[in-house]
């Protein structure tokens, strides 16, 4: 299926459907005033907004946002892009992990307007489920996950470790900085470390990297 | 998150003088400190002027010998740049022992010497805190410190700097170069660009009302072996409790930068003579002024164990 964010999939539709219905019938059921109550946000009108384009998944968007709108935000509520997601919204969990011109970051940290003519790739970019990435596909083969809730910041977060290694970006484990480094089990323990998986699936992540990075992991 | 006004500076001087003439306006770099800050209203600018465009992301060799890295060159590139690897590992080593992959990708070699404290008490706008609210009182003295500083504080703040790569610069006696609104440039070393706290705690740095920094220069190599031992309560992605950044000569002698137990990057001229006697003569001259808490005297022996240890490292290498 081809991420279309005019038109959510209608598993989106049919979950944000179902959430607003039930909270429409907890407002009725229990405060009348809560649900009449209006917003008062646009009423004001004096909210700083900043226009920006953006490219994700390879198709453009112009939008105009809140100025305090992080890129998070900005996939998951403007362009409906779910599958990015929100866990602490401080840099310190790597669930919203998105890559951005080539490299990753942390999309809760970053406002929109900082992206500006930016190329961004989410999980739904990488691949989706009739076409898999191959991180993703290793990630299913090895069960790197339980909840599932770190799991795209984990897989997005993977790939590029892997990129990072063979651009040669150096890391804490390595013994000798000015070397390039190797490919192991240290090195990508230490490399995903921004990305907490509160299930502890670490071990099995580390299989599924292991088998896109076409080895079988360090003798324990 | 409050309300605030967005520009992306076209030059240097023009993002000088719209910050300079707006008392609510900050700089604006990677955003990983600020915008977190943000969220939790410790920062409430009105107005945040983005320096991303300014072209400062090169790191070129300096007349003297040295490197003049740009203010907005990544912790990434930083630490992946072949000659700082080769000629300042300390900086590398250094970089890398912080914060995760993905925010080395964003944070900026400027606003990392920029980050604010992680004194849990200034993240906590219920409690007073004099750097965060002037005069307000010091929730950590009293409180719970055991991550804070040992020396250099005051009766008004006992934060400490959280930054590892400004160690390392500390280390290596790196300038802090500047712009105006005026367009007049200074270069500050790193010695004195961070402030101790004294009654002005919220007063961080050596810069003045929108002064932007546009580069970190460090001096020719020197050589001798770098070493960056960091201590912190999980192996990778969190702050030091305590680190050391060492450079150490084959004739014994060396440098010394502390990391983790003061307001700045703590380095003493003094304490680094007395390196050839070893650890402990260069953390009793370190720490002759300390002034731990019951919860941080601990840093006292795990800095000069620490330091024992990396010195027993460059000897045997």
């Amino acid at each position: 299926m081809t991420p279309n964010p005019e038109t959510p999939s209608p598993w989106a539709m049919s979950r944000r459907g179902v959430m607003a219905s039930s909270a429409a019938t907890a407002a009725v059921a229990s405060t009348p005033i809560a649900a009449a109550a209006p917003r008062t946000d646009a009423a004001k009108g004096s909210v700083p907004t900043a226009s920006t384009k953006l490219t994700v998944n390879g198709k453009q968007h112009s939008l105009t946002l809140d100025t305090r709108t992080t890129l998070l935000d900005t996939l998951r509520e403007h362009l409906h892009l779910t599958g990015t997601k929100k866990g602490c919204d401080h840099g310190q969990c790597g669930a919203c992990t998105v890559i951005v011109n080539g490299e990753r970051i942390n999309s809760c940290l970053s406002l929109a307007v900082q992206h500006d003519g930016d190329e961004v790739t989410t999980i739904e970019g990488l691949g989706m489920p009739d076409h898999l990435h191959p991180m993703q596909a290793a990630f299913v083969k090895h069960d790197g996950f339980q909840c599932g809730y770190c799991t795209p910041g984990q897989i997005c977060s993977a790939v590029s470790v892997l990129e990072e290694i063979k651009r040669g970006i150096p890391s804490h484990v390595q013994g000798d900085v000015a070397a390039q480094p190797a490919i192991s089990d240290a090195e990508i323990r230490e490399r995903m470390s921004g990305n907490i998986c509160r299930c502890g699936a670490y071990a099995n992540i580390l299989e599924a990297i292991n088998e896109v990075a076409g080895r079988s992991g360090d003798k324990a | 998150m409050r309300a605030f006004t967005y520009e992306r500076a076209k030059d240097p001087v023009a993002a000088a003088r719209a910050v300079a003439a707006n008392p609510g306006a900050r700089f604006l770099a990677g955003g990983t400190n600020l915008v977190d800050l943000m969220k939790i209203q410790v920062e409430t600018p009105t107005h945040l002027v983005d320096v991303q465009d300014l072209g400062f992301d090169k790191i070129e060799a300096t007349p003297e010998g040295g490197l003049r890295i740009g203010a907005l060159v990544s912790n990434t590139a930083l630490a992946a740049d072949e000659r700082i690897r080769r000629d300042y590992g300390l900086v590398t080593r250094a970089t890398v022992a912080g914060a995760s992959g993905q925010l080395r990708n964003k944070a900026t070699t400027a606003g990392n010497l920029l980050q604010r404290t992680r004194c849990p008490y200034f993240y906590d706008t219920n409690l007073p805190c004099n750097k965060r609210r002037p005069g307000s009182g010091c929730s950590a003295i009293g409180g719970y410190s055991r991550q804070l500083a040992v020396v250099g504080t005051s009766d008004a703040c006992i934060a400490t700097h959280p930054s590892d790569m400004a160690i390392a610069m500390r280390a290596l006696d790196a300038v802090v170069e500047t712009v105006n609104a005026e367009g007049q440039t200074r270069a500050i070393p790193i010695a004195d660009f961070h402030r101790l706290p004294g009654d002005t705690p919220h007063i961080e740095t050596a810069l003045a009302t929108g002064e932007l920094i546009t580069a970190v220069t460090l001096p020719k190599p020197i050589g001798g072996t770098h070493v960056y031992e960091k201590v912190r309560d999980r192996s990778s992605y969190a702050f030091a409790v305590v680190s050391v950044a060492a450079v150490i000569q084959p004739d014994g002698s060396g440098r010394v930068a502390v990391g983790g137990v003061a307001p700045k990057p703590w380095r003493m001229a003094e304490a680094e003579a007395a390196l050839p006697q070893g650890a402990k003569a260069v953390t009793t001259r370190l720490f002759a002024e300390a002034r731990p808490t019951e919860h941080n005297r601990f840093k006292l022996a795990l800095v000069e164990r620490t330091l024992a240890g990396v010195l027993h490292e460059t000897r045997t290498a």
